[in-house]
Formats: structure tokens, sequence, C-alpha cells
């Protein structure tokens, strides 16, 4: 990379008050997301705070045939942040301030590196939430999951990002700035949210979002039922939703999964159970009553071998705490790939059934945990991530489970996005002349394939040269000599990783 | 190719015939029953191709709140079929055929996509496109493509699908949409306030939406509007009337109305429809009873709702209006004088203070062709729709100039 200096130089230039990492060090930080298998150290890593300093390295990138990455938190479980050594890593979490919360309107505007948590917090006080609640929420960033179209446990009844996003700003490769819907509940034109949420940061980089508020309900209270086999659990879903009733959250646990949890966080889970589910509902209290009544009822049918109705607030929080910790407590176990297909409902018992087969046949234990009620299933995998041949297993062992997905009806992501991690999958779930199409979107918005190239697109039997970007190319005479001084101090300086 | 109307039976047949328009550069006209044709600028193509023959319901599972359907299905049917088993769409279609001279939910479950044309439910449940899994689709090139499945979370790849939701039929002619049902609500009951100015109703329509209630209906409209709806107590108040609707079992809808009244007590609420003049009344909603019959222009404008009433205000020092808000104010339908732009000029220049857009809804072929039907794009997003549709349609074959004069 005989470039590598004049760019940062030039980047210096450009952008001078935005932070640059160009030391090894600093962009150590950088060399991967939550998919820490794969690690790439970038070429440089910038900071801007400002919607007008991302036009102006975006342009200037474009100009130099530079690749980019954009990032948030790094929190992606596919990839879909993963550097290349030839492209500079654009990262969005200095640009973190909630602008504006208008509960009379219902929405808020932020700038995308404001964590996912952040925004909920800011508007409570005044009685409203934001409803996407991934469980990284606490470190995600809105801007990740505009590019994942981000879901969350209480997604099945209040839908997943693009569901609550009303207009974002967003700049183009080649530097421009446009402004895509707002306050209002539908755009002119061409509804480019939907395009742009969860296309993974190939399309444009947005800066702000405009996100719907919801009114907070009255009170949620979650139950806790226990069954002693999978189908029994998933058969309970299915009358539940069959009843009219659309609980705000069904999460599924297996025998593996309620006992790292339980012992995690002693959550009082059935550790005598083969599988769990945490039913929530929401209203007032003879609201909340009502359903959990009923939903009891439903359950008989399925012989459960407990039932727990929270008490209290704090049970409410414990049964959920446990849940939300369950990807920390089965890491401190062992390392783990986090798989993310979606299935029909109706599929569950046998798709649990094929996938435990799946990652016996791999000699893999494996834990499900999932959100049952929309067939987004979450097996993680545990492995060695310090033997490559386990690594090279996980992977072949994850593929077939996701290719079982795509036969059962379902789909390869639904929520973690393709990244590098499935991007060779995609020809399982589609054909030729449907990747045809979704690339000719990425060549019409960015045809010289910049912007996080490598990622979605199976590169195998394409165009590979141009899946992955071009190369670099020369960028011209060098500039003044105080900038090379500019440069070095910043790199002795180390720099705060965010 | 035989210009003229044709209404392939398969994908197998309607892929040849967009290979075909594409050989001799033939320009088609996209609809499925043509309930909504007159609604952008007249298309000039010399064939039409319609839906109207790929039709059945190919999927229904509705303990997953999935159904797949061809897209010339009759929204009829599939509304039908999902209430035999308690469930509904959500977004509550917008059946905009009796406004345009046509009968009631006439049209295809393929048109009320393309046109994303939600409801009043839509400010609780979301719009049409919120609620599309995927689709199977012909692109500009007569490639089939399909986006998306039938599972309820999907991010493998560029979402499609929902990109083509209120694409007017000018990307792709969608073949088959795989949808999101939920359960049918089973109690409804509306708050009724009388004679409020439209200021204070939408900070009435406003203040319902922050609460707990769920509110999934929040209509203003002028009084000479609301003498046009069949519920007698409503048609005779000779006043505006302001409409909040709460949905939910029997006992919470109850006690969701019930609190409401409390929350809006500044408001007077003088009245709580039941359960079966709820339905009524929103149904007409629904069907735009409050501006059938009539030949004015109909303008359909979405903003921010705290600046509607002032949109409204400010508007009619103008040009003579009616008025009815949605979405609690987000969403304004307008019925404006029949003056040759039918009030383009005032609308818009109106909506560039403001902000929000606009899009004709009901005028004569005349006025259609004369003036932009939908809001003209600032260049950057113009820009932008010229890729996609490029994209998609590199040709322009699909309804040339339907939404944009250049496109």
């Amino acid at each position: 990379m005989a470039r590598r200096g004049d760019i940062l130089k030039q980047l210096k230039r450009l952008v001078p008050k935005a932070t640059l990492i160009a030391d090894q060090e600093g962009c150590r930080t950088f060399e991967s997301d939550a998919l820490t298998a794969y690690r790439v150290l970038p070429l440089a890593v910038v900071l801007p705070e400002s919607t007008e300093e991302v036009s102006a390295i975006l342009r200037f990138c474009h100009d130099n045939h530079i690749k980019v990455v954009p990032r948030g938190a790094g929190t992606s479980l596919a990839g879909g942040a993963l550097p290349l050594e030839d492209a500079i890593v654009l990262c969005l979490s200095r640009m973190n301030k909630v602008l504006d919360v208008d509960t009379s309107n219902r929405v808020a505007r932020v700038q995308a590196g404001t964590t996912n948590l952040a925004i909920t917090e800011a508007a409570s006080g005044q009685g409203f939430f934001y409803a996407p609640d991934p469980s990284s929420q606490i470190a995600c960033t809105v801007g990740g999951n505009i590019a994942t179209n981000s879901g969350g446990a209480h997604c099945l009844k209040y839908g997943v990002t693009v569901n609550n996003l009303l207009g974002v700003r967003m700049v183009m490769m080649d530097g421009e700035i446009i402004d895509i819907g707002g306050t209002h509940l539908d755009a002119p034109g061409y509804d480019f949210l939907p395009l742009i949420t969860g296309s993974e940061g190939q399309l444009g980089i947005v800066t702000e979002a405009t996100v719907r508020l919801l009114a907070s309900p009255e009170g949620s209270r979650p139950m806790l039922l226990g069954f002693d086999s999978t189908e029994a659990a998933a058969s309970c879903v299915a009358a539940i939703i069959a009843s009219g009733i659309v609980p705000v959250a069904i999460e599924f646990m297996d025998r593996p999964a309620i006992h790292v949890c339980e012992h995690f966080v002693a959550a009082g889970y059935p550790l005598d159970a083969e599988a769990a589910l945490i039913v929530e509902v929401e209203g007032s209290e003879d609201e909340i009553e009502y359903l959990l009544e009923k939903i009891e009822d439903i359950a008989g049918d399925f012989l459960p071998t407990s039932v727990r109705r929270s008490q209290s607030a704090e049970e409410s929080a414990l049964i959920w705490k446990g849940r939300k910790a369950a990807f920390g407590a089965i890491g401190q176990l062992s390392d783990y790939v986090c798989m993310d297909g979606v299935i029909p409902l109706s599929q569950l018992p046998k798709a649990l059934d094929e996938i435990g087969w799946i990652c016996r046949k791999y000699r893999f234990d494996v834990a499900n945990i999932f959100h049952a009620g929309d067939g987004n299933l979450h097996p993680l995998i545990l492995y060695n991530a310090n033997d490559s041949v386990q690594l090279e297993r996980v992977e072949l062992c994850g593929a077939e489970i996701l290719r079982l997905c795509v036969e059962l009806g379902g789909c390869l992501t639904g929520e973690h996005g393709v990244g590098i991690e499935k991007r060779e999958l995609m020809y399982e779930q589609y054909s030729d002349e449907d990747i045809d199409q979704q690339v000719r979107i990425k060549e019409e918005l960015d045809p010289s394939w910049l912007l996080n190239p490598g990622k979605v697109f199976p590169i195998e039997g394409r165009d590979a040269h141009k899946m992955r970007g071009l190369e670099l190319q020369d960028l011209g005479p060098e500039i003044e000599a105080k900038i090379d001084v500019e440069i070095e101090s910043e790199v002795v300086e180390g720099h705060d990783a965010p | 190719m035989r210009l003229g109307f044709h209404a392939p039976e398969t994908e197998e047949e309607l892929k040849h015939l967009v290979a075909e328009a594409v050989d001799t550069r033939t320009p088609l006209e996209v609809m499925g029953k043509g309930t909504k044709r007159e609604i952008g600028h007249p298309v000039g193509a010399g064939a039409v191709v319609s839906t109207e023959a790929m039709v059945g319901i190919s999927l229904y599972e509705p303990t997953e709140l999935v159904m797949v359907a061809k897209a010339g299905t009759p929204l009829a049917e599939i509304e039908t079929k999902l209430a035999e088993n308690d469930q509904e769409l959500p977004f509550e279609p917008v059946d905009l055929g009796p406004v345009l001279g046509y009968g009631p939910r006439e049209g295809t479950i393929g048109g009320v996509i393309a046109t994303n044309i939600s409801g009043s439910r839509r400010i609780l449940k979301g719009a049409a496109r919120d609620h599309v899994l995927g689709v199977r689709a012909v692109n500009g090139r007569g490639e089939l493509i399909k986006a998306g499945g039938r599972v309820m979370k999907n991010v493998t790849g560029y979402d499609l699908g929902r990109t083509l939701a209120g694409s007017w039929g000018t990307l792709a002619i969608m073949t088959e949409v795989a949808l999101k049902v939920l359960p049918a609500q089973r109690e409804t009951r509306t708050i009724v306030c009388f004679g409020l100015t439209d200021q204070t109703a939408i900070e009435a329509l406003c203040i319902a939406m922050g609460t707990p209630y769920e509110v999934s209906g929040t209509l203003h409209a002028h009084a000479e509007l609301a003498a046009r709806f069949s519920d007698q107590q409503i048609a005779g108040a000779e006043a505006a009337v302001t409409a909040i609707r709460v949905e939910n079992f029997p006992a919470s809808a109850r006690y969701r109305a019930s609190r409401l009244r409390q929350a809006l007590l500044a408001y007077s609420p003088a009245l709580e429809l039941d359960h079966e003049r709820s339905k009524k009344f929103w149904s007409e909603v629904r069907a735009l009873k409050m501006f059938q019959g009539k030949p004015n222009p109909l303008w359909r404008v979405s903003t921010t709702p705290t600046n509607a009433a002032k949109l409204i205000n400010n508007l009619s020092r103008k040009i003579d209006v009616r008025a009815a808000y949605d979405w609690s104010g987000g969403l304004i339908w307008i019925e404006s004088p029949p003056i040759t732009d039918g009030g383009a000029v005032d609308i818009r220049r109106t909506l560039a203070e403001l902000g929000g857009h606009a899009t004709l809804i009901r005028a004569d072929d005349a006025m259609r062709a004369g003036i932009d039907v939908f809001q003209p794009l600032e260049l950057p997003l113009a820009t932008l729709s010229a890729k996609l549709k490029h994209a998609f349609d590199p040709l322009g074959i699909f309804n040339p100039g339907r939404m944009y004069r250049d496109m």
C-alpha cells in the first residue's frame, strides 16, 4: 500500500477535526466486529463528527478509488463491519447525539452513532420508547440497526427497524447528501427506506435517522412456561397466535440454553424442562391478568411442566435478564457462532430436531435461544476458536443449518445480515436473476463498488474483481510537509478508541 | 407486439410478454383491475398488461400470520378468507375505488401493495409496505425475480419486496405477494368530539396518540364532510367531527375508551360509538365516503401532524378547501375547487413552507396531464429515483411517465 501515506495526509487535510487513527495499535481495535474469527487491519480508521465530514471523506475516497467500510459499534455477528486491508473504516461512533425528541409528533431525530438504547432513554421520561430492541442494544448503534434491519425480542408486536424508521440523512459514495423521508409517515415517490434498511452499508452511509416513538404501555409482564418437549413448546406458540393473541414477545429456550442462563443469572428458569417459553403481554393490570390467564389456559393443552407468572417488576426484570444475558453466558463457557436463520413457525419442531442432528454430526454442542413468535432461530454452536480445524468445521455446520432453514421455506438471516459470513450461501436462497437484480441496484448507486465491498453478495462465479472493489490508484502529487507532522503526532498519540 | 389488452395467466406468459415488449420497445401500462388507473399522469402506452388473470391464495397459514396470494387476487377475496379465520390486513387499505367511480373493494391485492395505500390503522400497525414479506415479480428485462420470502424476518440481501411497494407499477410487475396478517380486533369503540377547530382537534388527536391505549384511528373532518357519513348523530351534528378509535378484546376496548374519555375531557367528548357503529363509521372512512360522488379534485397530503392545521389554514386563505385529517393529522385528504390546476400551485407552495408532499388522487385527464400528480422531487432524490428505475426497468417499459414525466 504505497499510497497509504498520501491518503492519510489528504484525509487529515480534508477533515482536520475528525479523529484519524493510523497506527497499528489504534487500528487493532477495529480489526474485527463481533464475528471475531475474522480479523483484518484496515488502512486507517476515521471517526467523523458531522454529515459534512462524512461527505468530504466519501467524496475523497470516491475520487481516489479508496474502499470504505462503514462501522457503528462493531457488534455485527456476520462480519458486516469487517475491514479490508486496503479500505478505510469510517466509524460513526462519535456521531452519537440525540438531536430532537418530539413527543407530539412521536418522532426522534438522532445521529447514526447513537446507541439503540439511548433513544428510549431520551424519550422514556415523557412516556415514550423506541421499539426495536436487539440484545446488543446497550452498545449497538442506530446506523448499524438500519444496516441490518435489526429486530429484537419485542418485534413480534412492534416490528423491526424498517417498520420504525421514518427518515434518514444519507451520504452517497460520491459525497452527495440526500434526505429521505422525515417526520411524516410516508415519503414522496419511491420508498427508499426499505431499500436502505438492511443494505449493510453498501448503498450509502446513514448519518442521521428519524425514528418513530411509541407511547409506553401501562405495564408489561412475562410468564415463564416449561415443557417436556420442544414440540409441545412450539405447538403452544402456534396455539397462542391462533387464539388471536399477539403477545409482545415469545422467546424460546431449549434445555442447554435454560441451564446456561440459569447458571449465569439464577432467574428461576425450569431446569427440568426440555424447552421453555417467555411470553410477555402488555396493558393495564386487568388486561395483563386477562391475557396471562388465557395464555395459561391455552398452554394447559400442551401439558406444561411448569407455569410461572411474574409477580413483581423485579421478577419480570430477572426473567428478562436471563434471556438477555444468554449470549454472554454462553460466551463465558465457550466460543460460539450464532446462527440467524428464519423458518416458518410450523416447521419449528422439525427444524430443531434437524439442527440437533446436524450439530451432533459435526460433533458440536448447540444451544437454541430465539424469538419463537417470528421463527427467527439463533442456534449457538459451541466450538474452540483457537482450533483452526474446528473453525472450518463449525462454518460447515452453520452453513448446513442455514441451508436447512431455506429448505424449510425460510431464509438465511433474520436480523444479523449476510456480511461475509453468509455471502456464499446466497445462491441457496436466490437465483442468478434474483441476485443480479440486487447487484444492479448496487451498481447504480456505487458503480465502483467502493462502499463495503465483499459483503452480502457471493463472489464465486461473479465478477470477482468488481465485487471486491477496484485496486487503489495513484493519488497524485505529494502535499506539504506540515501535514506530515500532524499525522506523525496523531500516530504518536495513539488515540483513544471509542 | 399486439397492442391492446393482455392478461397473462402465468408468470411464464408474463415474462414472454415483457420480453416481447422489450424487443419491440413497446411501453406497457401496468395494472390489476385498473381501479386506480386514473391516478398519475395518463400513460400513453400502446399495450396494457393486467395481472387480473393471476389469481388465487397460494398459501395461508393463520398460525404463522402469513398469507401468500397471486397479485391479481381481488382484495375482497383476501379479506373474506382472512375474516373466516378472524384475521385481517392490519394496515386497513384505503379503498380508493368508490371515489374514483368504481365499486367497493374491486381492486386487487397487487394494486394495494403497488400503491402502498394504507388506511387509518397505519398509525398503530404500519403501512401496507410494512406487511410485505416477499414478492415475485417480472422486471423490465423480462426476468422473473423474487425477493424476501414468506417468513416474518428477513435481511437476506436487499429488501426489494418492500421497495416495490408504492412504486405504482413503474419498476416491476408483481405476480405474487407474501403478507403478514394479524388477528382481527374483537371489539372497536370510538370516542367522538364535535365542533373542534382543526388546531384543537389535532392537539386532541396527538394527545390520544401519546396515551398507552393503542389508539388505532384518529380522524378529524370538516363539518361539510362530516355531514356525509351515514351515522345520524355524526351527520346531524352540523359540526366538524373528531373521532378516536380503540380496538382490542371487549373488556379492554371498553376500558381504554373510558380512559381516553378521561384523558380528553378538555375536548368535551360527546359520544362513544359502540362496536357496530364504530365498524360502520371506520369502514366509511376507509372508503372515503366523505369524498364520494363529487367531481372535485381530491388530494392526499402527507405532513408532520402538528403542522397540519396550519397548512390547511394557510391554504384556506388562497382557495376554498374541505379537509379530513387522518393519522392524527399526518395524512390530509383535501377536496379542492375545480379550478384549472386543482389547487396544485397553492397546495405545493404551502407545503414548501411547512413540509410534506401532495398527490393528486382524483382529477380528469386534462388536469392530470397538465400538472404534477406526484410531488416533484428535489434533485438529489430525483436522480436517485432515476437510478432505481434504471436498475429495474432500464428501457422504461413500465408505466412511462405515470409518476414523473421523464421516467
